[in-house]
């Protein structure tokens, strides 16, 4: 609570905030309040360009273009949010356990981390989703491979950095578990860079798994998922460029949302001082 | 100096090893058999033993990494089922084009960021400093295969100002061609590079060396032409070299759109067609390349900067 207070007393976070709430409020409310179907053909009305009735115009097919960004958000909101957060929650782990035991576990997974940061992330997602096969599973799978590396090099260097403090030099004199230190004093207070990185990380992971859908080695058709949005849209670009535009924007929206957002936090949990 | 250079490539022997290990391990996770899969349902039973050979599939696991190891040594990274050829072979051919983009986009990555830099510096904390961050995050919000076909269709398309894509001949056609997919990337790098930069330079303005300068009577834009800017580019050296992994990834996605036959397109291409040695091979490659340019930029770091030591 006292994070929000001070989240939103910052104007990037407030902004990232409302412009998040205003995400969520459309993509919950347009499957009642818009009269289109996401999916119905209508081809009397193909191709027209944005209107008051059809706000960002219809595709090829004659669907409301609004109406299928709205219900392609689940997708991608979903694919993005699960592909930052479930790393996040190993790449936690793995790096308290190797600042937590230290010695030769410690030196193994940095020199894993080492190597696997070598690879262009987008080259690393592309082959294992490659070799696994174009699927929404397989992408989580490829984003689980490769995204935890991050947060565990973040928390593992705030959690050397932290363990040399006073308070936790006190800790020692009281005779706490090692446990119970990492878990309630170290872990606070080292999640708070991981979390503003989080942030950034939404970021270009919609545009990354967008990206995937797009080269068809993610989300599959029919969903109106963002990447594929764009993707059919390329062959009318030149006639109804908004089927392009639109859901890019989305993506663009969701973006600077995360981004202010990540931008506020970093204000927010600045400890006082 | 050399002997610096020298360890750090000795220190690169277990890094490069790892390397071919994950890759390798990379096709160890595909569900069912890699020669039917690679050569579809319809093969023969004999053309899947043959491939099965071909491949050692029919040896334990660590003889068929030693086969891969052995290949990476001797430089032919394994051969392409579909092109028939040395991987090599084919990197060779499209390297030039990726290492182009690469080098392109961070020119014009510093060309936008430098002057967003100086100026957000010099008004810090004023509306100025403030309204370039949010340009920036703006730039960073753009999803990069969107903005290849918005600027296609406005640029190409529309105002007819540059090609859809493809490659020509020479180097000033090219520098032509490939300025879009160059754009492309560049913008996102110069998000990263900007924000650093602008924080290397108010480091620099507190500098006491740059007070001495002032002390001695020289004016406002010698002492930023001569102390603060050259101080501030070094720390901008070794943000590109953190993040060029970044760049090289940018490079595959723009490749493909624009029709670039760099490495990029070719990795997308071999995924469609299953080229499993070509997405294997090309992993390890593409992570010699990062670790090469990180590499680079150490030294360069080091030779700029007499403070620094290659350790």
């Amino acid at each position: 609570m006292r994070v929000l207070r001070n989240l939103l007393r910052t104007v990037s976070g407030s902004v990232g905030l409302i412009m998040l709430i205003i995400t969520i409020a459309s993509t919950v409310l347009t499957p009642f309040l818009s009269p289109y179907d996401p999916f119905a053909l209508d081809f009397a009305n193909a191709m027209q360009p944005p209107s008051a009735a059809h706000w960002f115009g219809t595709d090829n097919f004659g669907r409301d273009i609004f109406t299928r960004v709205m219900a392609g958000a689940v997708y991608d909101m979903r694919l993005a949010l699960i592909c930052v957060f479930g790393p996040m929650a190993i790449g936690v782990l793995i790096g308290l356990v190797a600042g937590y035991l230290g010695g030769r576990i410690d030196a193994a997974l940095m020199r894993l981390t080492d190597i696997v940061w070598a690879f262009p992330f987008y080259v690393l997602v592309l082959a294992i989703v490659g070799v696994l096969g174009p699927s929404e599973t397989n992408l989580y799978i490829a984003f689980f491979l490769v995204n935890w590396i991050g947060y565990a090099r973040i928390i593992r260097g705030e959690t050397l950095l932290i363990s040399r403090l006073e308070f936790i030099e006190a800790t020692r004199v009281l005779r706490f578990g090692k446990l119970r230190v990492t878990l309630r004093h170290i872990l606070p207070n080292a999640i708070t860079p991981a979390l503003v990185y989080s942030m950034s990380d939404v970021v270009l992971t919609v545009q990354a798994v967008a990206a995937m859908s797009f080269f068809g080695l993610g989300v599959q058709p029919p969903a109106p998922e963002w990447g594929l949005l764009i993707v059919e849209s390329i062959d009318y670009m030149r006639d109804a460029p908004w089927m392009t535009v639109f859901p890019g924007l989305a993506i663009v929206w969701i973006g600077i949302a995360f981004a202010l957002l990540g931008e506020g936090l970093s204000t927010a949990l600045k400890p006082k001082g | 100096m050399f002997l610096a250079i020298l360890k750090r490539l000795l220190m690169l022997i277990p890094v490069l090893i790892g390397i071919t290990l994950i890759s390798f391990l990379l096709l160890q996770i595909m569900p069912g058999d890699p020669a039917s899969r690679a050569m579809g349902s319809r093969a023969s039973a004999e053309d899947l033993q043959a491939m099965r050979e071909l491949w050692g599939l029919d040896k334990p696991i660590w003889v068929q990494y030693f086969y891969f190891l052995r290949d990476c040594v001797t430089g032919s990274f394994g051969v392409s089922i579909f092109h028939k050829q040395p991987i090599i072979t084919l990197v060779a051919d499209r390297l030039p084009y990726t290492l182009a983009i690469v080098l392109y986009s961070t020119v014009i990555a510093l060309v936008i960021a430098l002057p967003f830099a100086i100026l957000a510096a010099a008004n810090r904390g004023r509306f100025l400093d403030v309204a370039i961050r949010q340009i920036f995050v703006v730039l960073i919000a753009l999803p990069p295969f969107w903005l290849c076909y918005v600027l296609i269709l406005w640029l190409a398309l529309n105002l007819g100002m540059f090609p859809t894509g493809g490659v020509g001949t020479g180097f000033f056609e090219n520098l032509y061609r490939l300025f879009l997919p160059s754009l492309v990337v560049g913008l996102s790098t110069a998000a990263l590079i900007q924000q650093s930069l602008r924080a290397a330079l108010i480091d620099a303005m507190k500098a006491d060396y740059v007070d001495t300068a002032r002390a001695k009577g020289l004016r406002g834009y010698e002492v930023f032409l001569r102390h603060i800017l050259p101080n501030s580019l070094i720390s901008t050296i070794s943000i590109i070299g953190v993040r060029v992994s970044w760049i090289i990834g940018g490079t595959v996605v723009v490749e493909k759109i624009f029709s670039v036959p760099g490495l990029g397109s070719l990795l997308i291409d071999s995924i469609v067609s299953r080229d499993l040695p070509v997405i294997r091979g090309l992993t390890v490659f593409f992570a010699i390349l990062v670790v090469t340019v990180n590499l680079i930029a150490d030294i360069c770091y080091a030779l700029a900067d007499p403070r620094i030591r290659l350790e």
